[in-house]
């Protein structure tokens, strides 16, 4: 059967036509729907960890006890997993192990724009590449087979193209794995340092095996046609270069760790002129330059964001298309918003007033960075809000601390922000982080988390009671506060942040769109009644319209969560219709 | 057909999505080969967003480039002025008339421009507008916006009008199925 499916999707279906039994991830776009698409196999046990890093260990657990397993995280994910990873480098594996994990060029949801391939040369692991819905299928499926067969783990990289088009897939059987037998060996699996130098012995030994294994697999194959112009390229870049180049001769690179140096060695002495087209770092590049091979790469190309046929062939054919708009408009930019009825506006509304400094986070909450909010000072990585304020206040003092606040979300206080506020316990800090509960993992689409008492199946289960725990790891101060009510909230940061010691404060009011919110519907402004003070524009919710001459509601976008009637001092927002 | 190059454009949340779904299966029923390139994540969250989709007998890259599309549907006017250099010369763009203010806008900080719709026909030969807010509320549901928006361009697509009725049904959860084909016919009929 033929099926149109996103790489995500067909990397799930890989997996279970592989015979996986145990998944976990930690989501982060583009990587998330993988799981969630697996999460629909019920043949596959699934979970949400609290971050990469237990993900990795679960199904390296899984792997050691003879399943086989996947776990699945962004590029930044990897960096908070590289620890297990390099060390599974060197105990291998039992059932096959395979680590998913999509990097962003252009960074469309990402902070930064890492490439993911530098991680399977320092650990010593494969890592596989597709280019298409069809590939990640069959990629992830051979990386089982690689994964038992050189005792490794195998890592597939995506890229959000990959990740996030559709292409058609053909749909396989499943294969038939039975769980390996489950033997104690100290030696492969406790690495002291003892056990640990024998092990990388055998790393090195089976890195030479997967360096012939990467000149004779299929997964790197040469489609030969004009010789003049020979392009080794790999993932999405392949399909641009198609594109592009036309008729010209392609090594298609599947396994990009270890690169196939004789299969590129041959190709090259067939070929007039190679280009090496790859997005982000040089890093098949470099290794051919190394080899002494000639190659055009970088030198054309940039390191910097996604790449395209237009710009390929702009860089390297000097074509150049050029599209004259014959209207002559300035288009305003679009970023994105918080949603009509988001409970973080009304946190940012208070942080705004009382101008603190908001050591932040990464979630929809971001998004207070940007105007009308403008309230968010730092975003380095998840849980550096936390650990960040007790920083600032190491370095500025007490009464700094006293203008500032930490701001993280329900997941992120999960993946890590319990370490940071553990810090600011046992060592004397005062700051105050707010927690914004809104009941679910919002920015990549809605996932469930430890703290909302349903798993990824969708099934109940016990939940982490905030409030408890960070009593427990010495928080005195701990209150939970309505976002949307503006004057208890006000007081209660104002309190907190004054107290001289750590403190909490949740902020408790759920995602607007979670299923079973709900609100009383679109609102109405009457002009009778209103002023045109304007105070309701000042929180940026995308359903208040200035009209110029009035103030208007956008029937479609409201849904009714009043926190702009809360705001209005002469009472002129009312529901619709009334 | 040779090869088609569609690109649906609107603001997160206005559900794009199911319309390249719908739209990528139906290519895909009729033997093409099909690729479409979606975003999720951040811009989801009331931004510019974009879906490409490409159909023919091969299909490579996944993404539309500028002047290569051969119809553009724009859920909004200025999303819909935002993309019009990514049309072909010649190209038809179909464009939804509702009108989202970005945030730029909302804070003053930026005009939404005056009538883009009266612009982009004085410069282009092939537009078509809708006011497809006020179809789906007549169809009973603002949500339908979409799916009337979807009927528009089935009708510019030379594909037989049941593969469309086909691929919804399949699609479409069941207890929302009558309304959204009410929704498709209003705006295949439009
Ligand atoms: C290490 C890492 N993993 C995953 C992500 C992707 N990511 C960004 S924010 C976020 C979760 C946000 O959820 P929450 O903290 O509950 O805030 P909300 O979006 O609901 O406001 C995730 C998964 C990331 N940026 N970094």
């Amino acid at each position: 059967m033929r099926k149109l499916m996103l790489g995500n999707e067909a990397v799930a279906r890989g997996a279970y036509e592989a015979g996986v039994t145990v998944a976990a991830a930690y989501p982060g776009t583009p990587s998330t729907e993988i799981t969630e698409y697996i999460a629909k196999y019920d043949e596959i046990y699934s979970e949400w960890s609290p971050n990469e890093k237990v993900s990795m260990e679960v199904a390296i657990g899984a792997s050691i006890a003879g399943a086989r397993a996947i776990c699945s995280m962004k590029h930044v994910g990897l960096n908070v997993a590289a620890d297990p990873l390099f060390t599974v480098s060197y105990t291998g594996v039992n059932g096959g192990l395979v680590i998913m994990v999509a990097d962003d060029p252009g960074m469309h949801s990402s902070q930064n724009e890492q490439d993911s391939r530098f991680y399977a040369r320092s650990s010593k692991v494969p890592m596989l590449e597709p280019s298409d819905s069809q590939e990640c299928k069959d990629f992830v499926k051979e990386a089982f087979e690689i994964s038992e067969k050189f005792d490794c783990p195998v890592i597939v990289r995506l890229t959000t193209r990959i990740a996030h088009s559709q292409s058609v897939v053909e749909l396989g059987e499943k294969v038939d794995f039975t769980l390996k037998e489950y033997k104690k060996n100290f030696e492969k699996y406790v690495m002291m340092p003892a056990m640990a130098r024998k092990r990388h012995v055998e790393v090195e030994r089976r890195m030479a095996e997967l360096r012939d294994f990467s000149n004779n697999t299929s997964l790197n194959r040469i489609e030969w046609g004009s010789k003049d112009v020979g392009i080794i390229t790999s993932g999405i870049a392949y399909q641009y270069a198609r594109e592009a180049f036309g008729d010209a001769s392609y090594l298609k690179i599947g396994m990009v760790h270890p690169i196939p140096e004789k299969l590129i060695a041959d190709f090259a002495k067939e070929i007039k002129t190679l280009y090496v087209i790859e997005e982000l770092e040089p890093f098949i590049e470099n290794q051919i330059k190394k080899m002494g091979i000639k190659v055009i790469g970088k030198e054309l190309l940039p390191v910097i964001g996604e790449f395209s046929s237009q710009l390929i062939k702009e860089k390297i054919l000097n074509v150049k298309t050029e599209i004259k708009v014959p209207i002559n408009e300035i288009v305003p930019v679009r970023p994105p918003v918080m949603c009509p009825g988001c409970p973080h506006r009304g946190l940012y509304h208070v942080l705004k007033k009382l101008k603190l400094v908001v050591s932040g986070d990464i979630g929809c909450y971001t998004l207070g960075a940007l105007p009308p909010a403008e309230s968010m000072d730092t975003c380095i990585c998840m849980g550096a809000s936390v650990s960040g304020a007790h920083g600032m206040e190491k370095a500025r003092g007490k009464d700094f601390a006293k203008k500032t606040v930490a701001v993280i979300g329900d997941s992120t206080f999960m993946h890590s922000g319990i370490t940071g506020l553990i810090d600011i316990v046992y060592n004397k800090g005062v700051s105050t982080t707010i927690i914004l509960d809104n009941s679910i993992t919002g920015m990549t689409g809605h996932q469930h988390n430890p703290t909302t008492g349903y798993t990824i199946k969708g099934e109940p289960t016990r939940k982490v009671d905030m409030v408890k725990l960070a009593h427990a790891v010495g928080v005195e101060r701990v209150r939970v506060e309505d976002p949307f009510d503006i004057k208890a909230f006000e007081k209660a940061v104002k309190e907190e942040i004054e107290a001289e010691e750590p403190s909490v404060i949740i902020a408790l009011r759920p995602c607007a769109l979670l299923k079973g919110v709900s609100y009383e519907g679109a609102q109405v402004i009457r002009k009778d009644r209103c002023k045109m003070c304007k105070l309701c524009l000042s929180i940026g919710c995308p359903a208040i319209v200035d009209k110029g001459d009035c103030i208007e509601i956008n029937e479609a976008l409201c849904i009714g969560c009043k926190l702009c009637s809360r705001l209005c001092n002469f009472n002129a927002i009312e529901k619709a219709g009334v | 057909m040779e090869k088609l190059n569609i690109m649906i454009v609107g603001v997160g949340g206005q559900g794009t999505l199911l319309a390249s779904k719908v739209l990528g299966n139906v290519a895909l029923k009729m033997g093409y080969d099909v690729k479409a390139s979606e975003v999720h994540g951040m811009a989801q969250r009331g931004g510019s967003v974009v879906t490409y989709v490409k159909f023919g007998k091969k299909v490579y890259s996944p993404l539309i480039e500028k002047g290569e599309a051969d119809l553009i549907l724009g859920f909004e006017q200025l999303e819909s002025l935002r993309w019009i250099e990514y049309l072909k010369e010649g190209g038809r763009m179909l464009i939804n008339e509702q009108k989202i203010n970005p945030m730029p806008v909302i804070i003053g900080k930026a005009k939404y421009p005056e009538n883009i719709i009266e612009k982009i026909k004085d410069n282009y030969s092939n537009i078509i507008t809708i006011d497809a807010l006020k179809i789906a509320r007549e169809c009973g549901n603002i949500k339908t916006v979409n799916i009337v928006l979807l009927g528009l361009m089935a009708k510019s697509i030379d594909i037989n009008k049941d593969v469309w009725i086909e691929v919804i049904k399949e699609t479409v959860p069941q207890k929302l199925l009558e309304i959204n084909l009410k929704a498709f016919e209003m705006g295949y009929n439009y």
